[in-house]
């Protein structure tokens, strides 16, 4: 692990955005991922994440689908239909299991879904999954349970 | 000429005189040549002055059929007194009269009678009257031509006067009996010219023959049909060849057969060629001078055949009319007496005249029948008449309609009877009869009634079943309301247990992530003993999240949202794959798990994830309620069902009888106690049971208490997706 860490501060840590609105996940997988290198941001809503998300420009959004006020799948749409932010690879993670709900979050433009309870670990090679095939991240995105 | 010239001659031979001889020959050729008597008298006289001195005369010419002798011409008389003179022939005792008798010429004296009977001139001398000898006259032989009354100085037998006399007598009877003859020929010119329009007139055709057929007399009709004449058409003469030959053949037929007969003759029209039909009426006439003709009449019957045959049609016509009538009549005998009701007709006094046998039956006293009979047919009699009596009465409509009760003369049952009378109308309006129909209501009324009966009971059991319906629908209703209750009660269970299920997974998402970042050291390094209450925590919390993912996977299926993925896999592959997952299991049970596969399995298609999740559960079920033996699992195919078995056989403890209906139940367990000995929530067979039917096909279960438990997935070869 430490050797991990290491080679990843030899240039520009990751930044990711990590948007949920339980604080507890929020803050477990914010302490993984940091944990394993990346710098991480940390949003609570919708809105937030759009700003935080305009703002930083992170290099990857984990982004939590039930949220208060705006929705994850509202904030993922509008971030891709906005130039800034439109090739910015977002990982859904919900605990809606049901299948409409990875539908809707690959209608609003999630390039990646993962089903709560989702391992800090399982997340960790996702986001290195996608952040290593960022150039066709959709094609290759796995659900799971 | 040569009468002319012997007159001369003897003329000349007795006047002896040859330069009178002259003189009476150009008299006589004078003669000759005129043929008008007053001129040949007037001649004469002027002769006579020549060459006998006469001063005045007067010539009177006989005229035989007024019977009076007229003044013919006079010399030295005035015309008037001339043409005044007339004598009459019956008045035998005038001297003039009875000089024409006288066998000599008489010597009138000049007296007061004669200046009476002469013109003035002649009267004032002696007159020499001459009587003329003529050829006789039919009937007449002693009457003379006529006389010539003389005055002058000369001899009574003077030669010239006797030669005149006698010259021109002749020559006025020859004249006479040349205008008689005139007049004869005129006469009959005009009778043949009569005796033409005669025989014209007829409008049949009439014609003469001879014997050899020549056509000697005919008239225009018979010339029409038989005489061809110049610059004729080729037709007509055709048609008028064919008439003579026709013609005949026909008179020598008839000339064989006999004097007079009668036959047809088809002749052809020549101005048309129309045919035309005669009938041949010919006689023979013998004749001494003519010789033997045949006289034939010919009788247009053309028009007179049609005719015929037009009365003949006609009379045909009548014949059938009048067959047809009867026939009718017949037919409406057999009606009125086939009709079942009684038919009575009645004249104007109310009598019946004609009814048909069952009206009969009711106004007859039947033969050997009591008095009630008698009494009955009466009071019938009153009933109808008293009806009739008022169809007479009532002016309006034709059509009168009552009722009344007549008895059966013979069963003596009274019926209630419907009368329907017609009045049947002269040409002047006048009722002549009345026609009525007597229609028995008994069967009606009863039938009526049984309608009534029959129509109070229909509504009855109309009531009834609208009752009936109205319930029905008020159930149904309720039922349906039920039914939304139901379903509405069914969904917020389902989105309960999903929202339940990710308010669960929420919470364990924390609890199994920090304790996985623990057991990774992120927090630093574990002692053994942390590390095992970590795995505690861990193994717990993954059996929390197993059920919760159950009642997530039932609640799916409940509310239509598992998603079906078909596709064709190999049951050998899906095995071999659930034996490798399950394979820690196995190896913890410490049991043997044989596969047997058919050898000719066929391909399924289905849905390879759920097949494999029944397959499994099946599987790990087994093995969890089985401790000594061991579990076989086993792959075949039934060609007669099209249907794929997988069996999961083990010798665990079994199902008793009276549980296994339950097991398939949510959250049941055979053992269901608080104090149950095996894990789990109950819900893997509920979930099975579940899938199988989304499948198509179904669980089956053998088993026996306290000898194992055999669960037989079944389902269709191939899915039929909905």
């Amino acid at each position: 692990m430490k050797r991990r860490r290491e080679n990843r501060t030899a240039r520009e840590q990751p930044l990711i955005l990590v948007v949920d609105d339980f604080q507890d996940n929020r803050e477990m997988y914010a302490e993984y991922l940091r944990f394993q290198g990346f710098r991480v941001a940390e949003a609570s809503d919708g809105q937030g994440a759009l700003d935080q998300a305009f703002r930083l420009r992170p290099h990857l959004i984990v982004m939590d689908l039930s949220l208060p006020g705006m929705d994850g799948w509202e904030a993922t749409r509008r971030l891709k239909q906005d130039d800034r932010t439109r090739h910015i690879p977002v990982v859904a993670v919900t605990g809606h299991a049901l299948a409409g709900h990875s539908k809707g979050a690959r209608e609003a433009g999630c390039d990646s879904f993962l089903s709560k309870p989702c391992l800090p670990d399982v997340l960790l090679k996702e986001v290195h999954r996608m952040l290593e095939g960022e150039k066709t991240p959709r094609s290759r995105s796995k659900g799971g349970r | 000429m040569a009468r002319i010239a012997s007159l001369v001659t003897s003329s000349q031979r007795r006047s002896g005189r040859p330069s009178a001889a002259a003189s009476r020959l150009a008299f006589a050729e004078f003669l000759l040549a005129c043929d008008d008597p007053a001129e040949c008298a007037q001649r004469a006289l002027e002769w006579l002055g020549e060459h006998a001195d006469l001063r005045h005369g007067l010539c009177a010419a006989v005229d035989p059929e007024q019977g009076r002798l007229s003044g013919l011409a006079g010399r030295g008389l005035a015309p008037s007194e001339v043409s005044g003179f007339g004598l009459d022939l019956e008045d035998r005792d005038h001297p003039l009269v009875a000089a024409l008798y006288a066998k000599q010429p008489i010597l009138l004296p000049v007296g007061a009678e004669a200046r009476k009977l002469l013109p003035p001139p002649l009267d004032q001398s002696t007159c020499l009257l001459l009587p003329l000898p003529l050829t006789p006259l039919a009937g007449k032989a002693d009457l003379k031509a006529g006389l010539l009354a003389l005055s002058g100085v000369f001899q009574s037998t003077s030669p010239e006067l006797m030669w005149i006399a006698d010259v021109l007598g002749r020559r006025l009877a020859r004249l006479r009996s040349l205008l008689a003859l005139a007049v004869t020929e005129r006469r009959l010119a005009r009778e043949k010219t009569l005796l033409y329009s005669v025989i014209n007139a007829v409008p049949d055709p009439v014609l003469l023959t001879d014997t050899e057929g020549r056509m000697l007399l005919a008239n225009q009709r018979a010339e029409m049909l038989f005489a061809a004449q110049e610059r004729e058409s080729e037709g007509r003469r055709r048609a008028i060849a064919l008439n003579n030959m026709l013609l005949s053949a026909a008179l020598s037929q008839q000339a064989m057969g006999g004097v007079q007969t009668r036959r047809e003759l088809p002749l052809v029209n020549p101005e048309d060629g129309s045919d035309l039909l005669f009938e041949l009426l010919s006689a023979v006439t013998r004749d001494a001078r003519e010789g033997t003709g045949v006289v034939s009449i010919l009788r247009n019957v053309t028009d007179l055949r049609e005719a015929t045959e037009e009365i003949e049609e006609n009379y045909r016509k009548l014949r059938l009319a009048e067959q047809s009538a009867r026939a009718e009549r017949d037919r409406l005998d057999l009606i009125i007496d086939s009709v079942a009701d009684p038919i009575v007709v009645t004249d104007p006094t109310g009598n019946i005249v004609m009814m048909n046998p069952p009206a009969d039956r009711l106004f007859t006293v039947p033969k050997q029948a009591g008095v009630a009979a008698a009494r009955a047919v009466r009071a019938n009699d009153a009933h109808f008449t008293s009806f009739v009596s008022n169809v007479f009465l009532t002016d309006t409509g034709s059509r009168w309609l009552g009722e009344c009760s007549l008895t059966d003369p013979v069963s003596l049952v009274a019926s209630p009877v419907e009368a329907v009378a017609g009045k049947i109308l002269s040409e002047h309006g006048e009722v002549i009869a009345v026609v009525t129909i007597l229609h028995d209501r008994t069967e009606a009324i009863e039938k009526a009634e049984l309608y009534e009966q029959l129509k109070r009971a229909s509504e009855e059991l109309e009531e009834k079943v609208g009752q009936a319906t109205a319930e029905l629908l008020r159930q149904n209703e309720l039922l349906q309301r039920q039914h939304v209750e139901l379903e509405q009660a069914s969904a917020l269970k389902s989105q309960f247990l999903a929202n339940m299920s990710h308010e669960f997974r929420t919470p364990l998402n924390a609890i199994l992530g920090y304790t996985n970042m623990l057991l990774q050291g992120v927090s630093g390094a574990m002692s053994q003993q942390q590390k095992r209450s970590l795995l505690r925590i861990d193994s717990n919390s993954q059996h929390l999240l197993s059920i919760i993912n159950d009642i997530l996977d039932i609640s799916r299926i409940e509310a239509g949202k598992m998603p079906l993925h078909v596709d064709e896999f190999a049951a050998r592959d899906l095995l071999a794959e659930v034996m490798a997952e399950v394979e820690p299991i196995i190896a913890r049970a410490k049991l043997p798990v044989a596969t047997e596969l058919e050898p000719k399995l066929p391909k399924v298609l289905s849905d390879r994830q759920k097949v494999k999740q029944i397959v499994q559960n099946l599987l790990t079920n087994a093995l969890k309620f089985t401790q000594n033996g061991g579990v076989r699992v086993r792959a075949s195919y039934d060609p007669k069902t099209d249907q794929v078995a997988i069996a999961v056989a083990d010798s665990g403890i079994g199902i008793a009888r009276h549980d296994q209906a339950k097991i398939f139940d949510d959250f049941r367990q055979a053992d269901n106690s608080p104090t149950r000995e095996y894990g789990g929530a109950g819900l893997g067979l509920s979930i099975c049971r579940r899938l199988a039917t989304m499948l198509g096909g179904r669980i089956k279960l053998t088993s026996e208490l306290g000898r194992g438990s055999t669960f037989t997935l079944c389902l269709p070869r191939r899915l039929r997706r909905k």
